[in-house]
């Protein structure tokens, strides 16, 4: 009896912390192309139609500024010369190009380790994550059990939690392990969050039952029809899921900030942070080089995974 | 559930119902089976902390990992703390900016990507590249832009007639809202995206029925759109809610608290009693805040949501 009450009551919380689904063609439209409206030939307008879509296509261009500046701000500050980024009045583009920048942020910053440690980070942390969140997620989704229902209300009460109230304990906990200071803390903290649960969880329940159940009369065990009907079947969800945890994790910078005092252990976010703090006559132009070089692997993969990005979030809609 | 077994046994043998038993426990043994290798993580580095938070909140927990109990005399001195006081007004200062500035201009965004009109796809999705880039390069950039003497928008400010612009980071009133700003640039895209989701469920035969009816552009949108659009509207304002208790990285990168503690928020001064200080003890009190915070305000979202839904 109360078993069932708290899976109704875990079921409508679940319900309630996402958004509610659109079809996931609707989705998929949503990410790839412009909605199906009709298209009125513009001399059929009437003129208050007319207003309004100039009024809609101004409102586009002020977000296209204001989205875009930030970006080419950077981009072609990274090419002027130290003095030049400080100019007044404000120069867009640089008086000569300073491809040096690029070469130089290698040789007078540690930037070639830093990557090294943020990739390591982040491609361990993708797998770990992908991994035990689909294989929980099956679980979660399809197998019924004793207990299974406090759990996941374990799992969906943390999303209120703000992990800055629970940092400190952290910190003491695996300073104790002895991980403090070494590029596991930063695995551990990130491969075993909740999200990658929810968003695997939610892609399972869109698969029809029959299926697994034809696999189990085959003689198929749980593990099987996780691996060779779930998984595949999940390619999209696990795009998803492996494109935001790697850009979150290139990205994070309390975690790193906390845990790798050892400059040898800095991520890029960490050590390009510490060129601006460590000297005060900072080359700024130098520095835009830098962060550049950094947003590049994201911008790159946003690009050729964008459909999934967007999937991801409006299917889970859940990160950080 | 427990009735059927009960029939069963009545008319079956005994062995029947001991292979059921035998099932379940073997179920419940795979079950966890997939659950484990996460939830280890999970529950030692989530689950387990949050407990000894509560705990270390009582102590005078310090550097050397030596813990009295101290009662409640943390929490009495978090509320003789002017820092503190400080941080949490900061905390909601930025929360009633960035909140609602963020929802209109979200779904504001939604709204209008949600036409068919040239160039939609590409701002679809690029709307949501500041959300995806480091917070290291964002505040690093954003702090030349608003720099006062040679940032660019200030000199637009000046451009279009504005004397006396402000003085943005370097001034105790416009750090916050400066800061709100790049928030809100931040986090835009993320929650148009959980909008434009949410216009995909709006049912066009609505707004048709509404448009025979006479309804103008703005009855629509609130006649038939927001309504709609409420179980959107109710989860984006509890992310968001959360989402600016917690602020921290931003303000970190961006002012670090400054001008003065013009931007000291709740998060900032959990890390400064904690990681600077090493006053474990008293920081984690200030962490419960902060946790209760986030709680009481999502339950109370929670209850508000579900009474209006009845």
């Amino acid at each position: 009896m109360a078993a069932t009450e708290i899976q109704k009551e875990a079921d409508q919380l679940v319900a309630d912390f996402t958004p509610p689904k659109a079809s996931r063609r609707g989705l998929r439209k949503l990410a790839e192309e412009s909605p199906e409206h009709e298209v009125i030939p513009t001399e059929k307008m009437t003129p208050g139609r007319r207003i309004g879509r100039i009024a809609m296509y101004a409102g586009l261009i002020v977000f296209a500024i204001g989205l875009l500046t930030p970006f080419v701000w950077m981009v072609l500050s990274s090419f002027k010369s130290a003095n030049e980024v400080f100019s007044v009045p404000v120069t867009w583009l640089p008086e000569t190009w300073v491809w040096q920048n690029y070469i130089d942020i290698w040789t007078e910053s540690n930037m070639l380790v830093w990557i090294r440690n943020t990739l390591f980070l982040a491609v361990v942390v993708t797998f770990l994550q992908v991994l035990t969140g689909s294989f929980a997620a099956y679980g979660f989704a399809r197998m019924k059990f004793r207990g299974r229902d406090v759990l996941f209300l374990l799992y969906v009460g943390t999303i209120a939690v703000p992990w800055q109230s629970y940092m400190i304990p952290q910190f003491i906990l695996l300073s104790n392990f002895k991980v403090s200071n070494t590029l596991w803390a930063i695995i551990l903290l990130q491969a075993f969050g909740a999200f990658g649960v929810f968003l695997m969880k939610q892609f399972y329940e869109t698969i029809p039952e029959e299926l697994s159940e034809a696999a189990r009369l085959d003689g198929l065990s749980e593990y099987a029809i996780w691996r060779k009907i779930m998984l595949p079947l999940s390619i999209p969800a696990l795009a998803s899921l492996t494109l935001l945890t790697f850009v979150n994790t290139w990205n994070d910078y309390l975690g790193p900030l906390i845990y790798l005092r050892n400059p040898d252990l800095w991520t890029i976010q960490l050590g390009l942070k510490s060129f601006v703090s460590n000297l005060f006559d900072t080359n700024y132009a130098l520095l835009f080089a830098g962060l550049t070089i950094s947003v590049i692997p994201i911008a790159i993969i946003f690009l050729l995974g964008q459909k999934y990005f967007v999937e991801g979030i409006a299917t889970s809609g859940l990160k950080g | 559930m427990a009735t059927i077994t009960a029939t069963e046994a009545g008319t079956a043998p005994p062995p029947v119902r001991r292979g059921r038993s035998k099932l379940r426990l073997r179920n419940t043994l795979i079950g966890w089976s997939f659950i484990l290798p996460n939830f280890l993580g999970f529950g030692l580095l989530t689950l387990i902390p949050i407990i000894v938070l509560f705990y270390m909140s009582f102590t005078n927990w310090n550097v050397f990992g030596k813990a009295d109990w101290v009662g409640f005399a943390n929490f009495e001195r978090l509320l003789g703390d002017g820092s503190f006081r400080i941080s949490v007004l900061n905390t909601l200062y930025y929360s009633v900016l960035h909140i609602p500035l963020t929802i209109a201009v979200s779904l504001g965004l939604a709204l209008l990507l949600n036409n068919k009109l040239r160039g939609v796809a590409f701002f679809r999705t690029a709307a949501f590249f500041p959300y995806i880039t480091s917070i290291v390069a964002i505040a690093v950039v954003w702090n030349l832009l608003f720099s006062p003497e040679y940032g660019p928008i200030n000199e637009f400010l000046r451009f279009i007639g504005i004397q006396n612009p402000p003085g943005w980071l370097t001034s105790p009133q416009w750090a916050m809202p400066a800061v709100v700003i790049v928030g809100t640039w931040r986090d835009m895209g993320y929650y148009m995206i959980l909008f434009l989701a949410g216009l995909q469920t709006v049912p066009r035969e609505l707004h048709e029925a509404a448009r025979v009816d006479g309804a103008g552009v703005w009855q629509r949108f609130v006649n038939v759109t927001l309504p709609c659009l409420r179980p959107t509207m109710f989860f984006v304002t509890v992310m968001l809610t959360i989402n600016s208790f917690k602020i921290f990285d931003l303000i970190l990168v961006m002012t670090d608290g400054g001008p003065g503690q013009s931007t000291l928020v709740l998060s900032q001064f959990i890390y400064r009693k904690g990681f600077e200080e090493s006053q474990f003890g008293y920081a984690s009190a200030a962490a419960v805040a902060l946790f209760f915070m986030c709680i009481i305000v999502t339950i109370l979202q929670f209850l508000w949501n579900k009474k209006r839904s009845n």
